[in-house]
């Protein structure tokens, strides 16, 4: 009984346009796959390597500037070489990637939190008062660049904050103020959506029956229009990745006490003319690498999803 | 009027705004320009018939159904379901037990269902909206039966909207309608877009819940054929108004109205041999109609007097008539 459920649902998802697709798209493919193993190689590095690269105490200066392991007097215990502290690159990048990913992931799932709801209001409210509100604050939000946002509120509450206190708080903020920073795009997406769902006959027949605007927002407009939202996200997650690398490589970003990609990227960079270049090379490799799959995943679930593509 | 009317319009009138944004319109001098959809309507619907509006498109007819429905605010005028006024009406509560007891079926049968919820959830938000269901067995129940009622399985409820044809959605559709146990039915074109094998299943279906159910119904269609089978009374529209409201009978064997007639000519017959006009002309822009008589530019009858006058409705037997040259007996 069980596994004929489950072979059931195994052929119609085998037979699902979705995964048609996805098994037709090798780049998507190994996107994927590239994206599954940093995910991995991120949240198990606890498991996956002894050192810990962010404790002073297990740092030792004798393996200082070690190069990578295949040039001449690299170690094998450190493939990827050591920085000028000692700390072992490959694990930094494992833990760098960490911070990235969860400031990627979580500034986007604010911004889709605040943009999402502004945005159904917006469009169901087209015209009124209060999609005027919303949707001008967006657009003059849209004038400046998120980055200049992020820096801005980022500086506000590096100033209101003692500098231990920053310190600790470093990766709040930053998910906040690249979180408020790039809301606009995703309320104007969902607003385009509500504005076509609130005209069909559903929401009628809803209104017929009394139903109040919030639930008719809540149950019938946003499962319709959250979708292409969703996706579009997917693409933010690379954005804010790059944003937040952008901030840590300026300084302003994780303090270097628990870096991410962008301030490994950062500290390298003043090793790079003196030819240490694997330290600053290989985090910035992995960024490269890190939001090219995100992206392509992205933009595969965009074509997948939008019918007039397909 | 009579006692036994269920839904009662007075002169009710519906007005859009459509003039340019304010900014334009003082730059450029520009008057405001108002839509009369609806302009004037009276007529009454007596429990347990069919009262039909036809007419062209952009009469206005699908105007009055929303209107009555409540989706749009009346600029003016009255509608009264059992005596009790819907406009104006602020209490909450007896507002949605009249509510209740109205339901209307849509012209789409792919945008008036949600399309990602089940048909079983489709089928009991009214049922909720309005606590009819003791406990969920109740409510499972129900919707099997209103199912059966339509001529669907009560499986089908597990399935989502997409996986239907036109036709069985129109029948979800009802059957959402008579989940509040309605006694008066909005009908906004609910065949126009079936095909014509499927649309005499869905009308006999309806009239055989209205014989079943004690329906009310109020019918919009621009169909003649559909119209004559579903209706008792037939309310001709044109241009936001009323031309002439006649039982069925009368309608196709003695239409008054100019207009009436030239809808009539319209209908081809098995026979063949007989010259069919077709309509002339089109409807005028509804922003800028004509004066006096709305019709008088294609109207074969019109004097001087119809360019002037606008027309009441007058009894003539059963019939009620909006016309100058009915009046004066030269048609």
């Amino acid at each position: 009984m069980q596994t004929a459920k489950l072979s059931k649902w195994w052929a119609g998802f085998y037979d699902h346009d979705v995964t048609w697709s996805f098994l037709h798209s090798p780049l998507t493919m190994l996107a994927s796959l590239v994206t599954l193993l940093l995910v991995g190689a991120a949240f198990g590095a606890p498991y996956l390597t002894s050192y810990t690269p962010f404790e002073p105490g297990s740092l030792s200066l004798m393996d200082a500037f070690l190069p990578p392991a295949w040039e001449a007097g690299g170690s094998a215990a450190h493939f990827l070489g050591t920085d000028g502290q000692g700390r072992d690159v490959l694990a930094a990048i494992m833990y760098g990637t960490q911070i990235s990913l969860i400031v990627g992931l979580f500034s986007v799932l604010l911004s889709v939190a605040i943009g999402i709801p502004l945005g159904i209001i917006a469009g169901y409210a087209t015209g009124s008062w209060i999609d005027t509100l919303i949707m001008r604050v967006a657009d003059i939000q849209l004038t400046i660049p998120p980055i200049l946002i992020a820096l801005m509120i980022d500086g506000v509450v590096r100033t209101s904050m003692s500098n231990e206190l920053h310190e600790e708080m470093a990766i709040p903020v930053l998910i906040f103020s690249i979180g408020i920073a790039s809301w606009p795009q995703y309320a104007r997406i969902t607003r385009s959506g509500a504005m076509v769902e609130r005209r069909k006959d559903y929401i009628a027949a809803a209104k017929l029956i009394q139903t109040p605007a919030w639930l008719i927002l809540l149950r019938h407009i946003f499962p319709n229009v959250v979708g292409p939202t969703l996706i579009v996200a997917t693409i933010g997650v690379a954005v804010a990745i790059i944003i937040e690398a952008t901030l840590s490589f300026l300084g302003v970003g994780v303090p270097p006490t628990n870096p991410s990609l962008g301030t490994l990227i950062r500290i390298g960079n003043n090793f790079l003319f003196s030819g240490e270049w694997w330290i600053t090379f290989f985090p910035a490799f992995t960024l490269v690498i890190l939001v090219l799959s995100v992206n392509l995943i992205g933009d595969w679930l965009r074509d997948t999803f939008n019918p007039k593509l397909r | 009027m009579s006692e036994q009317a269920i839904l009662e319009v007075r002169d009710l009138k519906m007005y859009f705004d459509v003039s340019k944004p304010l900014v334009t319109r003082l730059m450029n001098r520009l008057p405001k320009h108002v839509l009369k959809a609806v302009d004037g309507l009276t007529f009454s619907i007596k429990r347990g018939e069919t009262f039909s509006l036809v007419g062209e498109s952009g009469c206005g007819k699908s105007t009055v159904a929303r209107t009555i429905a409540g989706l749009n605010a009346a600029t003016s005028g009255e509608i009264l379901i059992d005596g009790k006024n819907l406009t104006g009406q602020k209490e909450k509560s007896s507002l949605s037990d009249i509510a209740r007891r109205m339901q209307m079926v849509f012209q789409s049968p792919y945008a008036s269902l949600d399309p990602r919820w089940r048909v079983r959830d489709i089928i009991a938000e009214p049922i909720r909206a309005y606590g009819l269901a003791d406990n969920k067995e109740d409510e499972r129940e129900q919707v099997a039966q209103l199912l059966l009622q339509v001529g669907l399985s009560p499986r089908d409820g597990e399935k989502y909207p997409h996986e239907f044809s036109g036709g069985q959605r129109q029948r979800i559709s009802i059957a959402r309608a008579l989940s509040s146990k309605p006694e008066f039915l909005i009908c906004d074109e609910p065949t126009s877009a079936l095909d014509v094998s499927v649309q005499a299943q869905i009308l006999n279906l309806m009239t055989r819940l209205q014989d079943d159910l004690g329906l009310t119904y109020l019918f919009i269609s621009h169909d003649l054929a559909v119209i004559d089978h579903v209706s008792d009374w037939i309310g001709v529209m044109y241009l936001g108004r009323i031309c002439e409201i006649t039982p069925k009978s009368e309608l196709f064997r003695r239409p008054r109205h100019p207009y009436t007639r030239m809808l009539l000519e319209t209908i081809p017959d098995l026979k063949g041999g007989t010259e069919r006009k077709p309509m002339e002309g089109e409807v005028p822009n509804p922003i800028n109609p004509p004066s006096g008589c709305a019709f008088h530019p294609r109207c074969a009858f019109a004097t001087e007097k119809c360019t002037r006058e606008r027309p009441v409705l007058k009894g003539y037997d059963m019939a009620k008539v909006a016309c100058h040259a009915v009046e004066d007996m030269r048609i």
